[in-house]
C-alpha cells in the first residue's frame, strides 16, 4: 500500500515536471506550487500576504460579485465574480470568517475573459471578497453573505 | 469513468467553459458521525483549463470550495470542434483530466 501512494506521489510530481517544462504551468512564482501558507492563514491579511506578497487593497466598484444575500446552506454558496478592469492577472475569492479564509485564486491566461463563477463553502455569515489584480495592482471588492447553516462541519 | 462533466461552447467569438468535476472536497475539519474521528483533509489543489493545448486558466483551490466543485468560465476566441482540456490534481497527489470539443 505504502508503495502504491509512493508511486502516485512520484508520478503526479513527474507529471507536473513535465509540464512546467513544456511550459504549460505559467511560470509565475505564485502559481509554482500550491501556495500553501496563503491557504493555511487564518486570517486575510496573512493569506493575502502568502498570496500575492502584499495584502494592500484598493476598493474598486469596477468587480461585480454575485452572491446570494442570505444562502440557506453554507455548503454550496454559488459565487461569480467579474470586473471590467484591464488587464486582469488573476481574480481571487476569499471567505473573511471561515477558518481559512483563502478559497480559490484563478490565474487567467492571455485570452481568458475576467468572469468565473463556481461554488464555495461557508462556515458563517462573513463578507466575500473578490480580489482582482491588475496591472500588478491589487483591487478589490467586497458582499456580505448571511449564512443560516454553516457549511464547514465540525 | 471520468470524474470530470465538461462542457464548451462558442458563441461571438466568446467560448463558455462549464464544468463539474465529482470529488468529495474533504475539509480535514469534518468529524465522522459515527466513530468522532476527523475526517482527513482531501480536496484539489490545482485546476489548469486548455484551449488546444494552451493554459487559459489556472485555478488554485482551498478546502473550501464545494464537494463536487463547479467551475465555469469563458475565454476570447474558439470555434466549433475546438478542444477544451481541464485536468485537476488533489492534496493527495490524485489526479483526473477530460476533455471536450467546442460546439
Amino acid at each position: 500500500m505504502k508503495r502504491r501512494i509512493f508511486l502516485k506521489g512520484s508520478l503526479a510530481t513527474g507529471a507536473l515536471g513535465v509540464a512546467a517544462s513544456a511550459g504549460l504551468i505559467i511560470p509565475r512564482a505564485s502559481l509554482a506550487a500550491w501556495a500553501k501558507e496563503a491557504f493555511e492563514a487564518k486570517d486575510v491579511n496573512s493569506a493575502l500576504s502568502g498570496l500575492f506578497g502584499s495584502s494592500d487593497l484598493t476598493a474598486s466598484d469596477k468587480i461585480r460579485i454575485k452572491a446570494p444575500d442570505i444562502a440557506e446552506n453554507g455548503a454550496v454558496v454559488p459565487i461569480s465574480v467579474s470586473t471590467d478592469l484591464a488587464n486582469v492577472e488573476s481574480i481571487t475569492i476569499v471567505a473573511e470568517k471561515n477558518q481559512n479564509p483563502l478559497t480559490a485564486s484563478f490565474a487567467l491566461g492571455a485570452t481568458a475573459l475576467p468572469d468565473i463563477s463556481t461554488r464555495i463553502k461557508m462556515g458563517k455569515t462573513s463578507s466575500v471578497i473578490a480580489i482582482v489584480k491588475s496591472g500588478g495592482k491589487l483591487y478589490s471588492t467586497g458582499k456580505e453573505v448571511k449564512v443560516t447553516i454553516g457549511g464547514c462541519g465540525g | 469513468m471520468s470524474s470530470i462533466k465538461l462542457r464548451a461552447s462558442a458563441k461571438d467569438g466568446v467560448t463558455t467553459v462549464k464544468s463539474l468535476i465529482s470529488h468529495p472536497m474533504e475539509t480535514g475539519t469534518r468529524k465522522d458521525a459515527k466513530t468522532g474521528e476527523k475526517i482527513p483533509a482531501h480536496f484539489i489543489q490545482e485546476v489548469v483549463c486548455t484551449h488546444n493545448g494552451k493554459t487559459v486558466l489556472t485555478a488554485s483551490w482551498g478546502a473550501a470550495i464545494s464537494k463536487n466543485p463547479y467551475l465555469s468560465f469563458s475565454f476570447k476566441g474558439g470555434a466549433t470542434g475546438d478542444k477544451v482540456g481541464l485536468s485537476w490534481v488533489d492534496n493527495k497527489g490524485e489526479k483526473d483530466s477530460g476533455e471536450t470539443t467546442v460546439n
